[in-house]
Parts: structure tokens; sequence; C-alpha cells
């Protein structure tokens, strides 16, 4: 019996087995690999989407668990149409090799939902979750900083 | 067989044999240009390998790995600077595998000279043997030698693109090419009319390419300036494509498991039941492992685990401690190398103090984000092949041999990398998605390493040992003598790509400790190479890897025994060897404030380096709260010659801090039975945001010549970090990882 997921928006049913994690489904199946495989053990962060809103390790979530709308970062914003995040990540330059970007912006979105001016304290809290083997951290802390300002500003 | 395998004779001796033998045999095969790579599309032309226009716009084409370190950026910027072309206005694409993008400067970082003290005749030498790259294939990325490589050769380029696109202009309105100017890709006639680039290129491309002077720094719009990347908005929009995210038509995705005991075999298996799970169409056997073909990666995974198999074993000594029992084997037999003998060592002058110390530095996996992969389509009569590689023309001909095709029938696109460090040099994951291609013709596969195959099957960074004797005298250091044993790397690695045996005194053993500007007058480094046979390879700053490391705690305890101050006791030991690199190390001391007051329960500490041609000082601040140790603050000086990019180089440095700072605190790879130990990041742990310090950088431009950056700021912070330890704790570091001996915090 085919699963039905929403997936930025768009309703899809999806005839796999319900122990497929949310991950593959979106890569394999539905062709957004925008979302990354990094350790498949909730150890990296790579693979953050959000669901309600929520950032969850979509390695861990089963299909037949996914219990709300999913957002990947290709619903996050567009070339020509990004976040504000996103425009921040922009103006820090803040990617090298990129691979870890998608997550890390995803658990940064969930953070400024909850939380719209974080200490770095806070922002340490929400992504130590979030490997990145370049090394872009400091830069990930600028635009965190920048990005609530700008929306604080509209 | 490389061709100049060919025509050489069986041993080809890196180093000084090289440059006479090499270039003297070989001089028209060496000078002839390599024929262009690139193929126009109708209404289009080529003006040289690195220039394509159509009449949808410009291409460049930066044969260069982007694995994180904004090469094509750069790359882009040098051509752009001449050509007269707006970053934005262009697009930038890798190209094909082909002789034309051979590097040109890598070979000359095999020469065993110190590097900062190359005269121009010895630069020129190493330019000549650099053109030797060429017949062996060597398109490669690594080595920080990107930006040396393009650095003059890409302006040349573009200003030669440019000038016979003027030219172009100057015949169709029949005026004299001076009185024409060039401006953001088109030609600007005097009475300010302008011609579109993509209107000339094909007329351009019917003429003799003119060749124009460089123009000076002083004129640079570009260079010298940081520049937005070329590959930021798609990496932020997950529409980058990495090898990872290749789909094609009726793609299958597939999982490989092979023997985890290095180098054995696989001695049978039963996939029945695997076959029999939901997506699964096939297994095939690849001698020492297996791959799942499925619908999707993570069945293909699963049905790998239910696959039944008996492995064969290693033959690898079966503990990590009788591997570092084999290392140290290695000291009672011949030295490899004795790269640098100044004085007399056992001579130390009457009434010096003596110490010595014992270091281990472990093996180390790249662990790069992206785990190992490749997409492959194979036809019968052709492969096309997708992969994120730094060594392109190597990579297309070593899959062309694992299915029996010819080099030619064989398509490789190389993509972004998520993350090279030296591991994407290897032809292994490009290799075993050909052959698994092979067995499922017409049908394109994706073959996806987990994590834990990557981490259990790389090309490790070698386990060192290294043995320090040293003495001081009335506050300076008199003497050091080094013995740095290891599996020597370069060996191995150019065995695996070129099939050359190499022989001669392996430098990559002990890079980082026998060339350091540093004027002790008596300084001896003796490599030894472990006889083990772990696959080893290339890792982000090699050799200096570990013997930036144990080179410089060494000098830290010869600094301690002097009751100098570390740093400038580093300086009164550099003398007058090389400004640049006591610059470097004047810069971060004021930098950082060395010499001002400390917050109580911080320890500091410097560690210096030269190696890829570049001097770079660290210094790092340790803290002490609720018995944990935490990194607030690091600073580094570096001195890349020009800085073609300021934010690029601080993205670098920074970088190769944080690389060095995780390996320094947290990874290391043992292996039982042949059999890696650490498979996932929860064994193999890195600096998080929250252990990640912040970073100051100033970038010197005091050397002559230009340098890459990539890979000179990863051993100092190591070493740093060593040394503030033990201006916290008073216990010396003497093994990698420090997390071992010390409270950090994770
Ligand atoms: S892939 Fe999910 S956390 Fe690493
Ligand atoms: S940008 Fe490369 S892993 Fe984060």
């Amino acid at each position: 019996m085919p699963t039905t997921v929403t997936v930025n928006g768009t309703r899809h049913d999806v005839d796999l087995p319900g122990d497929v994690p949310l991950l593959w489904v979106l890569r394999d199946e539905l062709g957004l690999t925008g979302t990354k495989y990094g350790c498949g053990v909730a150890a990296c962060g790579a693979c953050t989407v959000q669901i309600d809103g929520e950032a969850v390790r979509s390695c861990q979530v089963a299909l037949a668990d996914v219990w709300g709308a999913v957002t990947t970062i290709e619903g996050l914003g567009r070339p020509g149409a990004l976040s504000a995040l996103q425009q921040a990540w922009q103006d820090h330059q803040v990617a090298q090799c990129g691979y870890c970007q998608s997550g890390q912006i995803m658990q940064a979105a969930a953070l400024l939902e909850t939380t719209p001016a974080p200490t770095d304290a806070e922002i340490d809290e929400a992504m130590q979750g979030n490997l990145c083997r370049c090394g872009t951290y400091p830069r990930i802390r600028a635009a965190i900083h920048s990005a609530a300002q700008m929306i604080k500003e509209g | 067989m490389s061709r100049l395998g060919k025509i050489t004779r069986r041993s080809f001796l890196i180093g000084s044999v090289a440059l006479v033998g090499g270039v003297a045999f070989g001089v028209y095969a060496v000078s002839r240009p390599a024929p262009n790579p690139l193929d126009p599309a109708e209404g289009g032309a080529t003006l040289n390998p690195f220039v394509l226009i159509n009449p949808d716009g410009i291409t460049l084409i930066a044969p260069k790995a982007e694995m994180g370190q904004g090469i094509h950026t750069t790359w882009a910027a040098l051509i752009a600077e001449e050509l007269d072309v707006a970053l934005d206005q262009v697009r930038v694409l890798h190209g094909p595998p082909a002789a034309a993008y051979y590097n040109s400067v890598v070979l000359a970082e095999a020469l065993p000279d110190k590097g900062y003290d190359r005269s121009d005749m010895a630069h020129a030498l190493g330019e000549q043997l650099g053109k030797i790259g060429k017949l062996l294939d060597l398109q490669i990325t690594g080595g920080s030698t990107s930006v040396p490589d393009g650095y003059d050769r890409m302006r040349a380029a573009g200003a030669s693109a440019r000038e016979t696109l003027k030219q172009a202009a100057a015949e169709r309105l029949q005026i004299d090419r001076a009185r024409l100017r060039t401006e953001a890709g088109a030609v600007i006639a005097p009475d300010g009319s302008r011609l579109a680039y993509t209107d000339l290129a094909v007329a351009a491309a019917g003429l003799d390419p003119i060749e124009a002077p460089l123009r000076p720094k002083s004129d640079w719009r570009l260079l010298g300036r940081t520049q937005p990347r070329v590959d930021m908005l798609a990496k932020i929009t997950g529409t980058a494509t990495f090898s990872i995210d290749v789909r094609r038509p009726g793609m299958k995705f597939a999982a490989l498991r092979r023997n985890p005991h290095l180098g054995g075999r696989m001695i049978r298996f039963d996939d029945s039941a695997a076959r029999a799970m939901p997506g699964v169409d096939r297994v095939i056997n690849l001698d020492d492992g297996f791959a799942v073909v499925a619908s999707n990666t993570w069945l293909a995974m699963q049905a790998a685990d239910a696959v039944e198999v008996e492995w064969g074993g290693a033959p690898h000594p079966a503990t990590p401690e009788a591997i570092f029992g084999k290392i140290a084997e290695a000291f009672d037999g011949r030295a490899n190398s004795t790269l640098r003998d100044d004085g007399d060592v056992s001579a130390p002058p009457l009434g010096t103090e003596e110490i010595s110390a014992e270091y281990h530095l472990p093996y180390l996996a790249h662990a790069t984000m992206e785990p190992m992969n490749a997409t492959a389509l194979y036809s019968g009569i052709k492969l096309e092949i997708w992969s994120g590689n730094q060594l392109p023309l190597i990579i297309r001909n070593a899959c062309a041999q694992a299915v029996g095709l010819k080099p030619e029938a064989v398509e490789l696109h190389t993509t972004l990398m998520g993350g090279g460090f030296g591991r994407r040099a290897e032809p292994d994951f490009s290799v075993y998605a050909a052959r698994v291609a092979r067995e499922i013709a017409d049908t394109p596969v994706q073959l996806t390493w987990s994590r834990e195959e990557d981490m259990s099957h790389d090309y490790y960074r070698p386990g060192a040992i290294a043995r320090y004797r040293g003495g001081v005298k009335d506050g300076r250091a008199v003497m050091i003598d080094g013995q740095i044993a290891a599996q020597g790397a370069t060996p191995q690695a150019m065995g695996r790509w070129l099939g050359l045996p190499i022989a001669g005194p392996d430098k990559s053993t002990v890079d980082g400790a026998y060339n350091q500007p540093y004027a002790i007058p008596n300084y001896r480094i003796r490599g030894y190479l472990a006889d083990l046979d772990l696959p080893v390879g290339f890792w982000r700053s090699v050799g200096a890897s570990f013997n930036g490391v144990a080179f410089d705690w060494f000098l830290d305890e010869l600094a301690h025994a002097a009751k100098a101050d570390p740093l400038a006791f580093r300086l009164a030991a550099m003398g007058d060897t090389y400004a640049p690199a006591r610059q470097v190390l004047e810069a971060v001391r004021d930098l950082s404030g060395w010499d001002g007051p400390r917050a109580a329960n911080t320890g500091r500490g410097v560690g210096f380096c030269y190696c890829f041609g570049v001097p770079c000082a660290t210094v790092i601040e340790v803290a002490e709260a609720d018995g944990e140790v935490s990194i607030p603050r690091a600073w580094i000086a570096a001195d890349v010659g020009t800085a073609l990019d300021p934010g690029n180089l601080e993205q670098q440095f920074t970088g190769a801090l944080a690389y060095g700072l995780s390996a320094a605190c947290f990874e290391e790879i043992t292996f039982t039975d042949g059999a890696a130990d650490q498979l996932n990041f929860p064994d193999y742990e890195a600096l998080r945001i929250s252990t990640m310090p912040e970073v100051s950088l100033r970038i010197l431009e005091n050397q002559p010549h230009i340098a890459g950056a990539g890979e000179p700021g990863t051993p100092p912070a190591m070493a740093a970090l060593g040394n503030a330890l033990f201006d916290l704790t008073g216990t010396r570091p003497r093994r990698l990882p420090l997390m071992h001996d010390f409270p950090l915090k994770i």
C-alpha cells in the first residue's frame, strides 16, 4: 500500500516498505537530492529536514512514521527567491565543499523559528549535532546572527 | 601503463635524478603542446583549452577538483582578470580529463630541496620537471598546487584569448587592434560601440592565438579582492550536483561491501536471503566483496547486511600494538633518507643540555563529509562515469582497464566534491562503480559507500613514530636529531596510480621535519620506511601532518629545557634563515597579544610549520573549567606570497585549522586483524560548532613565490594545541589523539 507524504507542499504517494528512512525516500524516490547522506546514524546532521517545523534527522525517520508536512532545503528557498537564512549564508559566503550546508541551514531555520534572537550558547546547543568537516562554523554562527537581525527588521 | 612508463626506464626516481633523466630524453614530448580537448557546439569556438565561447555565453574551464577550497572561483578569476569578463557573466565548468590540463607544478613538490631556499634557477628546473606531469597523465588536484599551477598560465590564457578576440574585431572593423579596448565580455570600438565576444569567437578561433604580456598587479580588478564564490548559490539551495546527486533515467542504486580485513579475499558468500528482499535486483561478486543493486540505496544497504559472507584474513599484524611495533622495527634497518645533515649531531658543543622524546601519531581516515560514491553507465562499447575526483586522467584509464575498454571509450564527468582532503585522488570508488555497471549493461547505476564502508576502506594517513634528541645551550637550540618511521605514502600511491616502482628517498615521510627554516647548527633528519602494507595515501598536508606536530612539539620541549619563551626561542632558532618565516611568527605574536597578560586557568601554545611553500604560525589558547578543557581562541599568520582572494584564504586557513584540531583532539584509526576499529562518526569525533575556537588570521605577502593555501594551516594548529595543553597542565603531549591524555571538551 503506498504511503502518502507531503513534501514542500506537494503530496506524493510512495510505494516503498514503511521502514525505508525518509532520507532515501527524498533522495532516491522523489529526486530531492538537496538532503544529504553523511552517516545514517544520527551523528552528522547532513540529512536534516523539518517535519511540521521541527528539525529532524531524516535518516532516522521511517517513511511510515512521518507525522507531518516535510520541508527540505528545496522548499526553504530557491535561487532567485532565497529565504532570509540563505541570503545570510550567501552574504557570509559560508559554504566550502557545501555538502553539510543543507542540513546546517535546515537546523538553523528551525532554531530561528523557536528562538528568533539566539545567543552564541543557544546556537551551540542547537547546531552542535551538525558536523562540518570543512570547518565553516565561524561563518555559520555569523550568518545565523545576521539572519536573525534581517528577520527582525523585516 | 602511462606514456612516460613506455619511454623511460623501469624505475622513476622522484628527486634530482628525474630532473636530469626525465627532461633529457623527453624533450619533444615534454614541450609539445597538448591538444585542445574542448568541442564547441555549433556556432561556438574555443580559443584555448580554458576558454569556450558559444552563442549563448562564455564558459571558463577550471580543470581542478572543486572540493570546497574555492578553486573554481579563483581559477576563473585568473582567466577573467585578463579576459575582461565579470565572474557573474561566465559559466565555470570542470571540463573533460585531458593532457592539456596537466598539473605543471606538482612534481616540483617532490624535489628533495627544502623549498624556502629554492633559487630562481631551481624554480625554473621545477617548472621543467612539472611538464613531465603531462606525460604522466598527472591532471591532479592536490598538494596545494592549484594556485601556483594556474597563476601565470591562466592569466596568459585569458590575455591571449582577449587579444585574439580584439584582432577578430579589428579585422571586422578594419582598424588597428591597438585602438580597441575590452570590457565586460565585449570589444569596445573607438566610437564606443560594443562587439560581444560571443559574436567574435568563431572568427577569432580562425586566427593564430596572440600572446600578450600580463597586466601588473596594480591594474587588477578581481584578483587581490574577495570574490563571491561561483558555487555558493547552488550549495545553499540544495541544487549543487555532487556525484551522489547524479540522477539518470532508469537509474539503479547499489551498495558495496568489501572485506573489512584489508587486503583479504572473500572466501564464500550466500546471497539467497538478500535476493529475496524488496527492491533488490542483483548481487554482484566483486572478488574481494560484493555489490547489491536495488531500487534505492537503503534497500541495497539492508540487503548487503543480509548476505552471509565468509571473509579471508588480512596480511597485516593482528593488533594496533603489533603494527606500531612493526613501525618501530624500521629504526633498526637502514635509513631511507637523510635529507638534512647540518653540522655534526654526534658532537654538540660542550655544556649542551640534552633531552630526548618519542612521539606516536596514529593512522587517520579522511572522513570526507560526502562518502565515496560514483555513478556509471556501461553500454558494451562505451562507459560513462560521474565521479567527484582529484585525478581524472588516471581514474579514467583505471576505469577503462577495469571494464576492458580503451580510455577513449570512457567519458568521465568530474562533479563537485563533498570534501576531498586527498581521498578523492584514489581511483577505487570510480572503478568499483564501473565494474558494477559492466554487469548491468545499459542501466545507469550509482554505487554509494556507507559511512562504515568509507571509513574502513580508506587510504589512510600513515601512522608514524618520531624519535628526537636535541640540545640547548645558553638558552638556544644547538642540536636536533630526528628519526621518523612510517609507511611511505608516496611510493605506495605512485605504484597504485602509475604502475611505476618508485625508488630513492621518500620525501613525504620526512616533509615538515627536514625542511624547516631553522638555523640550528647541528640538525639531522632521517626517514625510515616501515615494512607494512596497510593502504596509505595523502591526507591534508601529507607528511607534515605528523612531522609538523612531532618536530614542533620537540622544539617546544627544547624551549622549556632552555627556560626560554617558546615563541622567542623559535625566533632565535630561525636566525636569518628565511625572513618570511620569522615574519609570520612575529605577526602571530602581535596578533595574539602573546606577550600580554593571560587569563587564569588558560594556557597558550605556539606552533610553526613550513610546508607546501607556506610558512604558517598558529597560537592556540586552551581554557579549563569544571575539569574540562576547551579551545576558545586561535590566531594564525601565514605567508602565501600573493593573496589572490582574501576571503577564500580565510576559509582555507580556518578550515585547515579545524581539520587539524579535529584530528589532534579525537581522531585515530586502529586496526585489529587488519580491519579498522572505527567505523562511523561516533567513533571518529570531530570539532563541532560548540568546540570550534574563534579564529583570527593575518595573511602576509613577503615571500616572492605564490603558494597554495589548502594544507599549510593544518600542522601548526595541531602542534600549537599540544603546546598549549602543556602550558596549561604541565603534561607533555607525546601522542595523538590528545583526548587520551587530556580531558578535552567534546
Ligand atoms: S545522515 Fe542522518 S545524521 Fe548523518
Ligand atoms: S562545507 Fe564541507 S562539510 Fe561543511
